[in-house]
């Protein structure tokens, strides 16, 4: 894979486009963990499956859409969500995870729906659903760097505020913290993280990228900070060895990458149990 | 003259179906230390959250150093210690200190990070609460009691003028409680932080407290503490709901 990495560009895209995202999306998804909506990083993900969908569907016959990359859609589909889902926690006051489901269930149902009616999208549709190797362009890639740009300058500017709004929500407002706002942000950065990391691990896998290396990272780290850097370390390596995998074995890179996350997970909570020091950190905390 | 830092100003407020609180005024004024006295569901962390601007009253004004709650943007000037700060998430991967620093997160503003400056300051926090040697254990290692201290730092490295808590002994075992409370009238005297405490341990705060309010629903009672000390016992039962007797200092080491 080395020498082919220098030959092809496909594989450039491919290799450099995950090595980003195996950065960004745990350490997004570590704020996502502490604030348990790990749920919604799924939700988020379907609704992007409905918006590629949708796209696909319509480039088979709207000229402008054959030209656009079905990523945009995806995108803006997983945004618009995003933005529901907080509209919807507000309405279910004292049900705030049905939210979830009711835009999970769209998300799959408008998916459902344009993929039957455009017969023979097949091949492009695996990629999306477990990502791909060859598929992603460089166009793709410049927009997984944007992002990235932008994810990681979000974390910097507000880690103070992200800290202590997810460590006690009550605390922060009372601190003066513009809660709404910053929370607002984050679940468009969320919906941007999840368009980013769909073309290698898949719609499907996406927020398991965001969620295992965390999970793991938290039996390890005493400190956020650490948590932060494990989740990154366990994502990459993740990333590295799962699309070797997939290039070589001629599998769907989502896959790889995401079994190989769950053997580290395996490994840590063996290592912990071993070490006699483990106690099963459940993450019951509240954030809305 | 003094200024007010709190002024309640005939607050009332409901949830759905009753109403906790009636025509509440109060005035909290610079270096007092407020002592927040009722029973069980007497309104008082109720209170405490329309001060804090978590909850709207129904009617009634809240000012709190001298604006009013909906334009007062100096938040960095109270420090807030919650009733149920354990039912944080026990399991978050965060040390004592990254806690006690996030009490600073308003002060230092937005886009700007922590410095080593601000870490000297947790760490002094922390001294002050005695939990400078657990600075890199896991919040959830420590004992209800220990999480207290610490989230007591939090409310104190903003070094605020205002300190707020909700029944912060809960949980600290007893022979503990005593040298929190020291550690209060020492930030109150030697610093001049004005305290609102809540508390239905009635008797071992009125002895530090320069003023006392008693809350059942209503204020039945609010002044300074000798005048507090005149009432008799059968007064306060009576607002109380059922008997009290307030415990003597010399009587009370016989006790605990
Ligand atoms: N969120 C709520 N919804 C409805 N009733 C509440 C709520 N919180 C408190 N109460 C009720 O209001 C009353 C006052 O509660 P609270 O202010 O917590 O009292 P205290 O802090 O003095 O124990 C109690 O009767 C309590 O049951
Ligand atoms: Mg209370």
């Amino acid at each position: 894979m080395i020498s082919a990495l220098f030959t092809y560009e496909f594989l450039q895209n491919a290799f450099l486009s995950g090595l980003i995202i195996g950065i960004i999306a745990p350490l997004l998804g570590l704020f996502i963990v502490v604030r348990r909506l790990a749920l919604i990083a799924d939700a988020l993900s379907h609704v992007a499956l409905a918006g590629i969908a949708g796209s696909l569907y319509l480039s088979q016959s709207v000229l402008f859409f054959s030209a656009l990359n079905p990523v945009y859609l995806g995108m803006a589909a997983a945004v618009g969500g995003s933005l529901l889902i907080e509209k919807l926690r507000g309405t279910y006051k004292h049900f705030e995870e049905l939210a979830i489901p009711i835009i999970l269930s769209t998300g799959i149902g408008f998916g459902a729906i344009f993929i039957s009616m455009a017969k023979g999208f097949g091949a492009d549709l695996v990629g999306y659903l477990f990502g791909s190797v060859s598929a992603v362009s460089r166009q793709d890639l410049w927009i997984i760097i944007i992002i990235a740009i932008v994810v990681i300058a979000f974390i910097r500017s507000f880690y103070k505020e992200l800290f202590a709004l997810s460590f006690d929500k009550e605390y922060a407002k009372v601190s003066g913290i513009n809660g709404k706002v910053i929370q607002a942000v984050f679940m468009i950065i969320t919906a941007l993280v999840i368009g980013a990391s769909m073309r290698i691990v898949g719609i499907l896998l996406v927020s398991s990228l965001m969620t295992i290396p965390v999970a793991a990272a938290i039996q390890l780290a005493k400190s956020f900070k650490g948590a932060m850097l494990y989740s990154i370390l366990i994502g990459e390596l993740s990333v590295i060895v799962g699309l070797f995998v997939a290039y070589h074995l001629d599998i769907a890179p989502g896959g790889t990458i995401v079994i190989t996350s769950i053997i580290i997970l395996l490994f840590v909570l063996g290592w912990n149990k071993v070490k006699g020091s483990y106690h099963s950190r459940k993450v019951k905390g509240d954030f809305a | 003259m003094e200024k007010t830092i709190i002024e309640c100003d005939n607050v009332s407020f409901h949830y759905e179906h009753s109403t906790v609180l009636e025509d509440i005024s109060l005035e909290v004024k610079e270096g007092e230390f407020w002592a927040l006295i009722g029973p069980n569901g007497s309104g008082k962390s109720t209170l405490i959250n329309i001060i804090l601007g978590l909850l709207k009253p129904d009617q009634g004004n809240i000012k709190l150093f001298g604006q009013n709650i909906d334009s007062f943007k100096q938040r960095e000037r109270i420090g807030y210690v919650s009733q149920k700060s354990n039912s944080f998430n026990s399991g978050f991967p965060a040390t004592v200190l990254e806690v006690v620093k996030s009490g600073l997160a308003r002060k230092i503003g937005l886009f700007k990070s922590f410095t080593k400056h601000d870490e000297q300051k947790a760490m002094d926090a922390l001294r002050v609460v005695k939990m400078d040697d657990f600075a890199n254990k896991n919040i959830g290692e420590l004992s209800g009691g220990q999480q207290q201290r610490v989230f007591i730092a939090r409310a104190l490295v903003g070094e605020p003028d205002l300190l707020i808590m909700d029944e912060p002994t809960v949980g600290i075992d007893q022979k503990n409680v005593a040298s929190f409370y020291s550690m209060l009238n020492a930030l109150n005297r030697e610093h001049g932080i004005a305290i609102l405490l809540v508390t239905h341990e009635v008797d071992l705060v009125t002895e530090l407290a320069t003023h006392v309010a008693c809350l059942n629903r209503s204020i039945h009672f609010h002044g300074n503490r000798s005048d507090y000390k005149k009432m008799n016992d059968a007064d306060i039962s009576a607002w109380y709901g059922h008997p009290v007797r307030r415990v003597h200092q010399d009587e009370k080491e016989g006790q605990r």
